[in-house]
């Protein structure tokens, strides 16, 4: 847990901390006993499948829900009772919520008017703000009458325009169309590091997640699975659910057979032991091994040798052959039911065509720095969750 | 067989036509004899164009004084009918409490229940109560049959209503009384003005109840059905056409307002997220919407 104290901070007063915190609706734990410190300006990400708790967690930071447990400190601030509307924070809204009855500008403004700003700074702000965004030529106009990209900047600027400590963003571009949403991910990060807020973003979407946080917090089930920088979240994930969450999942169980000081020896079911950093794991524990997709060199007998440094290395036979366009995804099964991913760039047009196809015997190696061992992250726990990724990944594709 | 093709090719529009002269034929009767001169104590019969009534439209005392009550009545009976009946619609949708189901149900008895019944009921109530019957208890019948109209309308709007607004503004800076202010009532306008609208209307139009809770008070309907045995006056048609010719400025106003609240209606985003259970209070609006 030490670890998820702010390695970003710049102050020593986190942003916002959250202290054993937990929610629950009913009989349902939506989050469970959740520590976290967020550090000040620093770009946080809750990621998770939906039901994960992620957005209850940020309802708990803006103050629409309070915790059955635990505390909520912004600022170094206890906020425990504090009503919405009295909190340093404003919150970009995945539906967007812009009040279909005022004008573009008049949305901006609404919370400087509650704060009894005067109105000649009122004016100048929203105009700043709707110029930061590219509205200002909108501002006399209805919500209904932009697109949905223009409307997700008002909501921006909406809450932006009142300075918050912290800004939340739930899913704000969960709504829009994929090319708009690239293009928006670039200017909210643009957005955040000229204004210099803490931001805190909620998202299902793991590309988004890792395109523009400082640290990621992957949530499952109402607890954080891990909190890091998206590098090490993408290299170094520490439990299946996160290896599977981010990326494709390329895990092959084993047991860990014994430890020498920070490295593990452990047996995997494929047939070869491996070692590797022992991420805290204990001897004659289950875990599984990662390796990226495009860590791993496939090699046949035909086929030249592996890299030199490819000092690991484990036998399987290729299930499918599909081509991608910048790649050639293999898939290939090993011994003890793991199938692994690999994925082969297409830099060379002989070689992708030497490349093994369906039923063929072949070899995947890697160097030893690219094998994690992760914990697993329970099996109950497991099956739900590929259910959970399931019902985030169609809703992201009906989106 | 052309003139067969003909009908057939026009049929709907005739049709169309014959249900427009039916429903309008006696409103345009009482329109004409507004301005016919009548040569005895009944206006039945056409005998000649005269504005005459027109020009002393105001000349009968006892005519002006139960239209007046009947004005003052309906405007005391839609304002306090539209405030009770948008508190209630207000309770049924947003609030979770014991007994809402029943109260959803018995909020349409008074709609649905033959008005003789409701006025041969709060008469007995009224004798019982020994009430002296008058202006306040025509009052608290119109409030009472006007009521449920009322919470219909405004609960149909508030159930479409988009609860993420009412946070939004809490999340920058207002609150309850302000969010409800600069939000939640700008937003349900409409629907308010239609419930106002049909209160005014079934109040100043009614005569069941109102006839057996008056007492001595004269309404415009009752004063109509009174003076119908001993001869109408001109005057009640050019009233008539006037409340018509009202009705219809009103009718106006209320297709704008619907035609203004259904393009605000508009920009309300369907998505669920599906991570919020915390929004419990919003389901039974949802479940019936």
């Amino acid at each position: 847990m030490e670890e998820q104290v702010s390695e970003v901070s710049t102050d020593t007063v986190p942003s916002v901390a959250l202290r054993g915190v937990t929610k629950r609706f009913g009989d349902f734990v939506a989050v469970d006993d959740l520590d976290l410190d967020i550090g000040q300006g620093e770009f946080f990400t809750l990621l998770g499948p939906s039901g994960c708790g992620k957005t209850t967690t940020l309802r708990m930071i803006a103050g629409f829900e309070e915790p059955n447990e635990g505390e909520v400190r912004i600022d170094g601030t206890d906020v425990a009772g504090l009503p919405a509307h009295r909190r340093p924070t404003n919150t970009v809204f995945q539906s967007y919520a812009l009040f279909p009855h005022l004008s573009v500008k008049d949305n901006v403004a609404y919370g400087l008017k509650r704060k009894g700003v005067a109105k000649g700074e009122v004016d100048r702000r929203v105009q700043e703000e709707l110029e930061r965004v590219g509205l200002w030529g909108e501002a006399n106009r209805r919500p209904n009458q932009l697109s949905g990209g223009q409307q997700q900047r008002v909501a921006l600027a909406r809450a932006v325009v009142n300075l918050p400590k912290v800004l939340l963003l739930d899913e704000p571009l969960g709504a829009l169309d994929l090319k708009l949403r690239k293009s928006l991910q670039v200017e909210l990060k643009r957005i955040q590091q000229e204004i210099g807020i803490t931001f805190v973003y909620v998202t299902h979407d793991q590309e988004e997640a890792l395109t523009m946080s400082d640290r990621i917090a992957v949530m499952n089930r109402g607890i954080v699975e891990q909190v890091a920088p998206p590098v090490e979240i993408y290299e170094r994930p520490t439990t299946t659910f996160v290896a599977g969450f981010i990326g494709v999942s390329n895990l092959m169980p084993g047991t860990v057979r014994s430890l020498h000081g920070e490295k593990a020896e452990v047996e995997l079911e494929a047939g070869i032991t491996v070692e590797a950093d022992s991420n805290g794991l204990a001897t004659g524990e289950r875990c599984h091994a990662v390796v990226r997709p495009e860590k791993l060199y496939v090699s046949t007998a035909g086929n030249g040798s592996a890299p030199a440094g490819n000092t690991q290395s484990v036998d399987g036979v290729v299930a499918s052959s599909v081509y991608l366009g910048t790649a050639t995804q293999l898939v290939v099964e090993l011994k003890g039911d793991a199938r692994m991913t690999v994925l082969c760039p297409n830099t060379d047009e002989a070689e992708r065509q030497s490349l093994p196809g369906g039923g063929a015997d072949v070899q995947l190696s890697w160097t030893p720095e690219h094998i994690h061992l992760v914990r697993e992250s329970g099996t109950e726990r497991a099956t739900a969750d590929h259910e959970a990724i399931g019902r985030a990944r169609q809703e992201e594709a009906s989106a | 067989m052309k003139a067969v093709n003909w009908i057939r090719e026009r049929g709907v529009m005739i049709f169309a036509i014959l249900v427009v002269i039916y429903t309008l034929l006696p409103i345009a009767v009482i329109i004409a004899f507004s301005f016919n001169d009548p040569a005895g104590k009944f206006n039945f019969t056409w005998q000649g164009f005269t504005t005459q009534y027109w020009g002393d439209a105001f000349a009968i005392s006892d005519l002006n004084k139960a239209m007046l009550t009947s004005l003052e009545l309906a405007a005391a009976a839609t304002i306090i009918a539209t405030i009770l009946g948008t508190m209630i619609a207000l309770a049924l949708v947003r609030y979770q409490f014991r007994g809402r189901r029943m109260a959803n149900l018995l909020i349409v008895i008074p709609m649905t229940s033959p008005e003789v019944v409701i006025g041969a009921a709060l008469l007995s109530m009224f004798v019982y109560f020994q009430v002296s019957t008058g202006f306040i208890t025509l009052l608290i019948a119109h409030i009472m049959f006007s009521i449920s109209f009322v919470v219909v309308v405004v609960r149909s709007r508030l159930i479409g209503f988009d609860r993420r607004l009412e946070e939004a503004a809490r999340d920058l800076g207002a609150d309850a009384s302000t969010t409800f202010r600069t939000v939640t009532l700008p937003l349900i306008a409409p629907g308010l003005i239609s419930a106002a609208l049909l209160a005014f209307a079934l109040s100043l139009d009614d005569f069941v109840i109102s006839n057996f809770n008056s007492g001595t008070t004269v309404t415009f309907p009752l004063y109509i059905f009174g003076a119908a045995q001993r001869g109408i006056p001109v005057q009640v048609n050019v009233f008539a056409t006037m409340l018509f010719m009202l009705t219809v400025v009103a009718m106006v106003v209320t297709v704008l307002q619907q035609r203004r609240a259904e393009k605000l209606a508009s920009v309300r985003p369907d998505q669920e997220d599906g991570t919020t259970p915390g929004l419990p209070a919003s389901a039974p609006a949802t479940a019936t919407s």
